[in-house]
């Protein structure tokens, strides 16, 4: 118990908060606050006891092996049917996150990239778009924006990306490439503006250009009222969006976390690591 | 015989024609007398069980069609504004109608042509009708109904879609009509025809025969909008003969009615003639509609590709039986037939059944159906960008829809289709 309490990610944050803005009101700064979140699938606990805070402004990482409940928390925070809470909270700018439907999570300013985007045949590109954007504006009592506007900002953001026109007139994901559906989230999160983007492991099935296509996509996101979690497998891509903080995933909960040189390590001596470490502690 | 065809052939006149008419409508009389309305054990009425209909008590005709109030914005249809042609509870309405102008397209009462060349109808009007299954068509010979006559003379294109559209008007009565429609293109002509239905406050029965005859090269676009009043009931029959590289492109959209019934009885009689039948029902309160196709090969690369589906919601019942034979000889034919079907409601039903036959030697056959519900992955992924649940279920099942809408290359006539399908879908789902 106390070797967990040591490596708590909110502890880090802490003193590392503490380190660089000396002034600003700690709580002001906090976008989302898990506490020992327990969440399980099928009866199958598979996030147990996690904990992590993310401020606006910051980007962190979240590694760990196969299995070890990344995706699940990616999902649990953008509202998947299928997953129970068991024990735990999760708030996002001081609002139980948990209470909403992932279309209000979305207008509050989630977003999730999806490690495989789905594809919906019949569907446009563009008019999914703009009613996804539209309904967002709506909820949050915004004005909705006119073709003529929606275009302008999707022609901004598609440069960013190197995305083809032609994308927007395909039914959304249908026939794309692996590269092509990575990229297309991007692009949405991109249109959505989001203020906290969680990042699925975009990075898996693309190649070198796209990675950093995709991360100079982030990288022009990143802002002090924004957040980002990347959860990937690999270092490669924090090569080119850079965290902040490091944390490690296994076994449904944090068990390490630092800053981007912990990502080093992990690729240098591998997941065992962390559990030979682990091991160690307790022992 | 059933309460309700021994009301209406009782002291039913017989048409003012010629003998061999009214001789038709006899052996129909006696036909029907013999066998009646189909039950469960025809097995083309095994979805559609006819027990409450055959008891009903309708009048026969509307003596007061011709004055009856229609709204003309029930009448309009976007993308196809100029030839109207108008029945209100079967009877024809010239006041309502505009008639094109002469040309290559005529478009004769079927009481007129009846007086000055009854020959000329002496075929499709002849056609003989055995089988239980065909009780309704018996009924529309049996009875004189109205009908209209539509003819494109060869080598001619006609530019504008013909708007043809059956009215069940509110009536002191529910009644019942029927209608014929005989269409004939001449070799090398087109034509767009757009049946529609329509309808508000009646429960009347519409009988609706159409014979269409292709020419050779000829090419005619059929689109069908069932869009009845809710507590309607309406049987279909179109059947079509297809010449050598004739082309016969039907789409069809059964929104309305308390109980429908069409039948698509499609023949490839022409070396290299081809049909192509995308169909939409969209269903939903305690509707029950019966889609049934039948199309033959006759003739040698002939090709047929069907794609229909389906939406089902609430205590509704959808029932499409598509069959394809191809006969002996018909070598080198290709057929393609697929239904796929939303259920969203536990209490809603679809029984689907594809049927292929095949006689021939060389050919290249494909069907399917399927039966599911909305894909639940995109769902959440349309709602995790924030689109609201009751929207997105909307937006996908229009999507699914409009596989078999696409080809209507009238983007005005298009559209207008796609609201009447929106305001069918459920929206407000769980």
């Amino acid at each position: 118990m106390n070797e967990r309490c040591a490596t708590s990610p909110c502890v880090t944050q802490r003193q590392h908060k503490s380190l660089t803005s000396g002034t600003a009101s700690l709580d002001e700064n906090i976008m989302l606050k898990i506490e020992n979140l327990h969440a399980s699938v099928a009866g199958k606990e598979i996030l147990k006891d996690l904990s992590l805070t993310v401020n606006a402004g910051e980007v962190h990482a979240v590694m760990g092996p196969n299995g070890a409940g990344k995706s699940t928390l990616g999902n649990v925070l953008a509202g998947r049917e299928g997953y129970e809470i068991t024990a735990g909270t999760v708030s996002y700018e001081g609002k139980n996150l948990l209470d909403l439907d992932p279309e209000e999570r979305a207008a509050a300013g989630m977003f999730l990239a999806f490690q495989y985007p789905v594809e919906i045949p019949g569907v446009n590109n563009t008019y999914f778009l703009r009613t996804a954007l539209n309904a967002q504006r709506k909820r949050r009592g915004e004005e909705e924006l006119d073709s003529v506007q929606f275009l302008k900002r999707v022609r901004e953001k598609l440069a960013v990306l190197h995305l083809k026109d032609e994308l927007l007139h395909r039914a959304v994901n249908e026939g794309f490439s692996g590269g092509e559906k990575k990229r297309n989230e991007i692009f949405q999160m991109a249109l959505l503006e989001p203020k906290l983007a969680v990042l699925d492991e975009t990075d898996s099935g693309l190649d070198i250009d796209a990675m950093k296509l995709v991360a100079d996509g982030v990288n022009a996101m990143r802002d002090p009222s924004r957040a980002f979690i990347v959860i990937t497998h690999y270092q490669r891509l924090l090569d080119y969006i850079v965290p902040d903080f490091v944390h490690v995933l296994a076994e449904g909960r944090i068990v390490q976390s630092g800053d981007k040189s912990l990502a080093y390590k992990l690729e240098e001596h591998g997941y065992a690591w962390i559990a030979e470490r682990k091991l160690a502690g307790t022992a | 015989m059933s309460v309700l065809i021994a009301n209406l052939l009782d002291d039913a006149p017989f048409a003012t024609g010629p003998d061999w008419l009214v001789q038709a409508q006899r052996d129909a009389r006696s036909n029907l007398g013999e066998s009646g309305l189909p039950d469960a054990r025809v097995e083309a009425w095994k979805y559609t069980n006819l027990r409450q209909l055959s008891q009903r008590v309708l009048r026969r005709g509307d003596a007061d069609a011709p004055s009856r109030d229609v709204d003309s914005k029930l009448l309009e249809l976007p993308g196809v504004e100029h030839s109207r042609i108008v029945f209100v509870n079967g009877a024809l309405r010239r006041d309502l109608s505009c008639f094109p102008l002469a040309g290559a397209l005529s478009v004769v009462p079927l009481a007129s042509v009846l007086a000055d060349d009854a020959d000329s109808v002496k075929k499709p009007l002849l056609r003989e009708y055995a089988e239980a299954e065909s009780a309704f068509a018996q009924l529309n010979t049996a009875l004189s109904g109205s009908g209209i006559v539509i003819r494109v003379a060869a080598n001619s294109t006609v530019p504008e879609p013909l708007h043809l559209v059956f009215v069940g008007a509110s009536a002191e009565h529910d009644l019942a009509w029927s209608a014929r429609v005989i269409v004939e293109l001449g070799t090398a002509a087109s034509l767009q025809l757009i049946e529609h239905h329509v309808g508000i406050d009646h429960a009347h029965l519409g009988n609706v025969v159409s014979q269409l005859v292709i020419g050779d090269n000829a090419q005619l676009d059929l689109i069908q909008i069932q869009n009845g009043a809710e507590a309607s009931t309406l049987i279909r029959r179109t059947e079509a003969s297809i010449a050598s590289n004739a082309a016969l492109n039907i789409h069809t959209l059964e929104l309305g009615g308390q109980l429908v019934r069409h039948d698509l009885a499609i023949n490839l009689d022409g070396n290299a003639a081809r049909l192509t039948s995308r169909g939409v029902f969209a269903l939903r309160g305690r509707q029950h509609v019966d889609s049934h196709l039948d199309i033959r090969h006759h003739a040698r690369d002939t090709t047929c590709d069907v794609l229909w589906r389906g939406v089902i919601d609430e205590r509704a019942r959808g029932v499409f039986h598509g069959a394809i034979t191809i006969e002996r000889g018909a070598d080198g034919s290709d057929a393609m037939l697929s239904n796929k079907n939303l259920l969203l409601s536990a209490q809603a039903e679809i029984d689907t059944q594809p049927v292929l036959v095949i006689h021939a030697d060389e050919v290249k056959a494909a069907h399917g159906a399927t039966v599911g519900q909305l894909d639940d992955h995109a769902l959440f992924y349309m709602r995790s960008r924030g689109i609201p649940e009751a929207e997105a279920r909307a937006l996908l099942t229009m999507a699914f829809c409009r596989a078999a809408l696409d080809s209507i290359n009238n983007p005005a006539l298009l559209d207008a289709l796609t609201v009447m399908l929106i305001e069918r879908l459920p929206v407000t789902q769980p």
